[in-house]
């Protein structure tokens, strides 16, 4: 039998690539990886297509992350308790439990597997860190090893189904201008979170494709309201990490402190910085802490290196940078515990799947996201290749159709004064600002929301893309779609609860201990629903 | 965002072209890449640690081109240096097991 990499390298010439496999997934970050590997041991054949490069692209590529690594015991009964205290009562113990779990052994894996991981005090691998770049070259080596077909810079642009039933995707090889199809027996949706047009470390990928996609088959969103989460960064800079942070104080332009004790991290930061400029310092570290942060953390200080500038001891101006789901929560809603959406052979996993279950109301960054992505990833590739081998037939033979809509095929006459750049700008200048989504109230909600309507008939109706260009007008269309879905769930939850905060409706109301789940393209419908644990497999 | 190729350390080896994810350098026949497509720079460095050379430089600010030129990088000794503080070398992996982050969690904040 043809290797599935035999049949890239046969068809390097064609115009198109056609591949057939058992499990397609889509994405390249370490929910992929993970998916890719679970697929392939239980024995099928995976493609998988990442927008980017497998090792470089998604969020934790270029960061360094905190892993929820918590042994299991009376120790991992308090920390569920602890969080259960922050995260506004929305999360489930019983799934934080297994994505406790399922991490843990994941962690394991990876050191048994070879991962360079530093020793802790005790001569034991300290699991509780990734160091992004090193852990997503890792691996991509590993899912090469385990025979799965890569193929970078293959953006997915739409699913293909039969019948009602999911059964592979379709997109364009950006590099050769030439389109690709994989027909397969089912399909994990790994393709990140939205950061909407944001400038943050490994945002260029992250436009909500997958939701766009899922939405289009049918599938639910959940929790899109918790898509307000931010992280500081020295001004203009892409470096939106948080851990040094934690050890920095905040100055205005006339030298006052901004006053940070006792308060949600960057809430006084927020709202100081409404009102002008504001300054940081890392000027709470002992000197030893701050040798710590210079090696273990050593982008963050890139900018100030290349500035001349030493953050210890010199203030540095600062901004705050929407992180919008991908250190949020909102996501494809999962409805039984092996990751699937309700649509027959769709899967998410990672930072495409809402994790409202896992974090609640409150950011997943620091550790519960990362293993989170090991955990619905493994999931995820064991229940695609299952039903795959279960239901998938002979996919050479199924007759599919596309799905994709808006930027693709216009509903009505392509126009060329409609442009995707247009409807990213409108995305970035109504989502992004402080005071319209850090700071949420019903009246700008409901003026952004006039204007996502009005550009998603412009993208609808008139935006058509074809070739490499089909990248950048479907990502358009993405964006503006998860721009409506997350507001108009903002708006449905008429309180503040975690990361969304009504400075309309400052309380937290015990009547929305519920989910809001959003569906539909055109019109949208948020409904409320009850926290639901899923029926374990 | 990513500012120089420099023609002078480059090897013509496309491993930047292939490994940038947003795929901002285009391939040039017995030369260094071209930055292509500057405005689609995430700014991740990634790139930079990935060129076996040292090539390649990227500004911090992500809002747009400094025009930082090619021997201002040299003179200030910025090329390499993310590689060099992560203990990668030559574009390969390298120094995670030295990463002392585990001792910057545990410390009082
Ligand atoms: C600066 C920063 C620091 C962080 N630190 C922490 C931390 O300390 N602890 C923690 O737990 N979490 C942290 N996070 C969050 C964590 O990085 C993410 O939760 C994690 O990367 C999610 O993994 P993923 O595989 O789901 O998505 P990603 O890693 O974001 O990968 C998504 C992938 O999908 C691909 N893709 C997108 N669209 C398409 C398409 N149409 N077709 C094909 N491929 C597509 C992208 O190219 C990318 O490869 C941090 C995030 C950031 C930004
Ligand atoms: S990776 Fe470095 S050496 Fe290779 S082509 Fe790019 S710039 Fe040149
Ligand atoms: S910084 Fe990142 S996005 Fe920019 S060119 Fe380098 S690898 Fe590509």
């Amino acid at each position: 039998m043809t290797t599935l990499r035999q049949s890239v390298q046969a068809q390097r010439r064609a115009d198109r690539l056609d591949l057939v496999a058992d499990v397609l997934v889509i994405g390249g970050g370490p929910a992929a990886s993970w998916a890719a590997l679970a697929a392939t041991s239980e024995g099928a054949r995976v493609v998988v297509v990442d927008k980017g490069y497998l090792g470089t692209s998604g969020a934790t590529a270029p960061s360094n992350t905190g892993t929820w690594f918590v042994p299991p015991g009376a120790g991992r009964e308090a920390e569920i308790e602890r969080r259960q205290k922050l995260n506004g009562g929305l999360a489930i113990p019983r799934w934080v439990d297994r994505t406790l779990h399922r991490a843990w052994q994941g962690l394991h894996a990876l050191a048994e597997w070879g991962y360079k991981f530093p020793n802790d005090d005790s001569g034991k691998p300290y699991l509780t860190n990734l160091r992004g770049p090193d852990y997503m070259a890792f691996m991509r080596r590993r899912v090469l090893r385990a025979g799965v077909a890569i193929l970078d810079h293959h953006p997915a642009l739409e699913l293909l189904s039969e019948s009602g039933v999911i059964a592979g995707a379709a997109g364009v090889d950006r590099q050769h201008n030439r389109p690709w199809r994989v027909r397969a027996g089912a399909v994990v949706l790994a393709s990140g979170g939205c950061a909407f047009g944001e400038r943050m470390l490994g945002a260029t990928g992250l436009t909500g494709d997958g939701y766009l996609m899922a939405a289009e088959a049918g599938a639910t969103l959940s929790g899109m309201e918790f898509s307000a989460q931010y992280a500081c960064t020295p001004k203009n800079t892409s470096l939106s990490k948080g851990v040094p942070f934690a050890w920095a104080s905040y100055y205005r332009e006339d030298g006052t402190r901004v006053d940070t004790a006792n308060q949600e991290r960057f809430a006084p930061v927020a709202k100081a910085l409404l009102e002008g400029p504001v300054w940081g310092r890392f000027d709470k570290g002992t000197p030893e802490l701050n040798g710590w942060l210079r090696q273990g953390q050593p982008n963050c200080f890139l900018p100030h290196d290349r500035a001349g500038i030493d953050p210890f001891t010199q203030k540095f101006e600062v901004m705050l940078r929407c992180e919008g789901t991908v250190r949020g929560v909102g996501g494809i809603k999962l409805v039984a515990d092996d990751c699937s959406t309700g649509v027959p052979g769709l899967y998410a996993a990672g930072d495409a799947a809402s994790r409202e279950r896992v974090t609640g109301a409150i950011t997943g960054g620091g550790g519960p996201n990362s293993s989170w992505a090991i955990a619905s990833g493994n999931w995820a590739g064991t229940a695609a290749a299952r039903y795959a081998a279960r239901e998938g037939g002979n996919m050479a033979e199924r007759n599919v159709v596309a799905m994709g809509r808006a930027g693709l095929r216009p509903a009505k006459i392509a126009r060329p004064d409609v442009r995707a750049a247009e409807a990213v700008q409108t995305v970035r200048d109504e989502f992004l600002p402080i005071d319209h989504n850090f700071y949420r109230n019903e009246t700008t909600l409901r003026k952004s929301l006039e204007k996502f309507d009005h550009a998603w008939c412009d993208v609808r109706d008139h935006l058509a893309g074809s070739g490499t260009d089909a990248v950048k007008t479907r990502e358009a269309a993405a964006l503006v779609a998860s721009s409506r879905w997350a507001f108009a769930s903002g708006l449905a939850r008429a309180e503040s609860r975690g990361m969304q905060r009504r400075v309309d409706l400052p309380a937290t109301d015990p009547q929305f201990v519920c989910a809001f789940e959003t569906t539909g393209l055109d019109h949208i419908e948020v409904k409320r629903c009850a926290i639901a644990d899923t029926v374990p497999a | 965002m990513i500012e120089i190729v420099s023609a002078s350390r480059c090897i013509e080896c496309d491993i930047c072209v292939r490994v940038c994810p947003a795929n901002v350098f285009d391939p040039v026949r017995k030369q260094a890449p071209v930055i292509a497509r500057q405005e689609d720079c995430q700014t991740c460095f990634m790139c930079e640690i990935y060129c076996p050379t040292d090539a390649l430089y990227v500004a911090p600010c992500a809002e747009g081109p400094t025009g930082i030129s090619e021997a201002e990088v040299e003179a200030a000794g910025f090329f390499g240096g993310y590689s060099r503080a992560l203990g990668w070398n030559r574009g390969k992996p390298g120094g995670s097991e030295n990463d002392p982050t585990q001792y910057i969690r545990t410390s009082p904040r």
